[in-house]
């Protein structure tokens, strides 16, 4: 590759990254040094008297039970999203996709989701569950016998996240979707219609193997987005509980370090949840490599 | 489409209408209460058309807000807008600057700037919350709009989408500038940026409706009415006992917390999907 054209200059350069690097190290290096640094100390909430304890806040929590069914949940939660709204967006853009008539009104009316806050989109499905005055709550009560009180049973708690969680994420995996399937090139399915495969084998067979780096980039952003922004509607929904049945690794972490005071055990979630973050963001990274030098 | 029998043909209309009415049940039973009285609210089930209270309602919300608040849904508003434009604006331009450096000027350093920048892309706040909150509280910014907005600007999807964009420009335009006598300023403001406006107004959108959007930042670090964002409003109007809650005022701002941002991506759709489908390239 020829050189190219850079402008000379000395100073100016550094005063340009200068704003960008000053948030970075303020508000990014300096809380993530930190975070690791007092894992490995005791912090008396009230006295400020501080023991370095070495690995000691992490070994509390691999021992404690609390901190494992919560990276249970988490994982659950993280799947139940995934799959559920990764397979409803799919099968809508595909129909989206199939040249009709009104596809751009279509289009617009799944999108427009994504613009609502996850914390919204919590409150909109708890008003339509609250056990008092909820329409669906009511409904699921007097005519099906069902009684829904998602703050008194778990797994009722569970799937109303996932329901609201997912509502939103479905806009969002639709947009990728859709731009995936446009560009799948429409001579090779209509030349496979005419060897005589029909819809289910032309999807299977050609249309999901193309859709491939799409379907894997997503799987990759709704862990990313089940494991760690979904605090908002947890944290309005069901508060973790009942108990600390829907606790998941986000809203401990914020609990312990908020409410329990315990910055310690707070931080030590902190750097493991990092530890996580990069490992999923690697695996994006190793991932596109691969596919730029195809 | 290739199918060609009837039955094939409606059934991608039946199908999309059907979740779009799924998507809009709730949007419909938060707008119908925010029509209503409380006493039709708490009647469960709740009458499934509008009622005549809408301008009362949204009155109220807007100019005092509910009972156990004490902040009104247009002081949130202008909370939330300030939060989100800041957010918006602010990453944008500071982005622009970093990704002109690091694109257009060889300077010692260039390679550490990048990486220290490229490694913030997906840590999400959640994660450090209580050191980040500590930084903040340090700096005297608790209850600020610098306080809400400053962290929020961190990550570098901006300069990583301006970046690529840079890359792609001819080198040409710049050395001929220079011969022009312009400055290298000169060239950013009057010739780079003018170029850049297509991604520029992808990533307002993006960020917009992230800031407007932001949730755990705003509830840990603002505790005074005057700062709630319309999220934190209606998380303490929430906060009490089911009966002392006013749903009618609560839905009134749930759909007042809901329309700009919609507005915001129905209006600019075109950028906002390129926006998206662009940063992660």
């Amino acid at each position: 590759m020829a050189k190219q054209y850079e402008f000379p200059s000395k100073g100016l350069p550094y005063l340009l990254v200068m704003p960008q690097m000053v948030i970075v190290f303020l508000f990014f290096f300096w809380p993530s040094a930190q975070a690791i640094w007092q894992s490995f100390f005791l912090q008396d909430p009230f006295g400020g008297r501080v023991i370095f304890v070495g690995f000691e806040n992490y070994t509390k929590l691999f021992s404690d039970p609390d901190y494992w069914a919560s990276f249970r949940v988490s994982v659950l939660f993280a799947l139940a999203i995934t799959f559920s709204s990764m397979a409803i967006s799919l099968f809508l853009a595909i129909q989206t996709n199939k040249k009709i008539r009104f596809d751009s009104f279509y289009k617009t009316m799944m999108i427009w989701p994504y613009a609502v806050a996850t914390m919204v989109a919590g409150v909109l499905w708890l008003f339509m569950f609250n056990p008092n005055v909820g329409v669906i709550a009511w409904f699921l009560k007097y005519k099906l016998g069902i009684e829904w009180n998602h703050l008194l049973k778990a797994d009722q708690a569970f799937w109303l996240l996932t329901l609201a969680a997912s509502w939103k994420q479905i806009s969002y995996n639709f947009v990728f979707f859709l731009a995936g399937l446009q560009s799948v090139p429409l001579p090779l399915v209509e030349a496979a219609a005419i060897d005589g495969a029909g819809p289910v084998k032309r999807f299977w067979k050609i249309i999901f193997p193309m859709l491939s780096p799409t379907t894997f980039y997503l799987l990759v952003m709704n862990l990313v987005y089940g494991f760690f922004e979904t605090f908002p509607i947890v944290h309005q929904v069901t508060a973790g509980g009942p108990g600390k049945a829907t606790q998941v690794l986000v809203y401990k972490v914020w609990r312990d370090g908020v409410i329990n005071l315990d910055l310690g055990g707070s931080s030590a979630q902190s750097v493991i949840l990092m530890i996580m973050v990069i490992a999923l963001t690697v695996v994006q990274f190793r991932f596109i490599e691969r596919k730029v030098t195809y | 489409m290739i199918e060609q029998r009837k039955s094939a043909r409606a059934f991608p209309h039946i199908v999309l209408w059907l979740s779009i009415l799924i998507i809009l049940f709730p949007i419909y039973f938060v707008f119908v209460a925010s029509t209503r009285t409380n006493a039709d609210i708490l009647s469960a089930p709740m009458p499934i058309y509008p009622g005549s209270h809408l301008i009362e309602n949204y009155g109220r919300a807007l100019s005092e807000g509910a009972k156990n608040l004490g902040a009104s849904a247009l002081t949130m508003m202008k909370n939330s807008f300030i939060m989100a434009m800041g957010i918006a604006v602010g990453k944008i331009i500071v982005s622009l600057l970093a990704a002109f450096a690091i694109v257009f000027f060889n300077f010692p350093g260039r390679k550490f700037c990048f990486w220290a920048i490229f490694i913030t892309l997906m840590l999400p706040v959640e994660v450090r919350i209580m050191p980040t909150y500590k930084v903040i509280s340090d700096l005297g910014m608790l209850n600020s709009y610098a306080g809400l907005i400053l962290p929020m600007i961190v990550s570098a999807t901006a300069v990583f989408l301006f970046r690529q964009f840079f890359m792609s420009v001819p080198r040409e335009i710049a050395e001929a500038s220079q011969i022009d006598g312009a400055t290298s300023m000169q060239f950013f403001r009057s010739i780079l940026v003018p170029m850049t406006r297509t991604p520029i107004a992808a990533m307002f959108v993006i960020q917009f409706i992230y800031g407007w959007n932001q949730y755990l930042w705003p509830l840990l670090i603002t505790t005074k009415q005057e700062y709630y964002t319309l999220l934190i409003g209606i998380n303490r109007m929430l906060s009490g006992a089911d009966v002392l809650i006013e749903w009618q005022i609560v839905m009134a701002t749930v759909l007042l917390a809901l329309i700009p941002p919609v507005i915001v991506v129905i209006v600019m759709q075109k950028q906002f999907i390129a926006g998206m489908t662009d940063t992660e390239k």
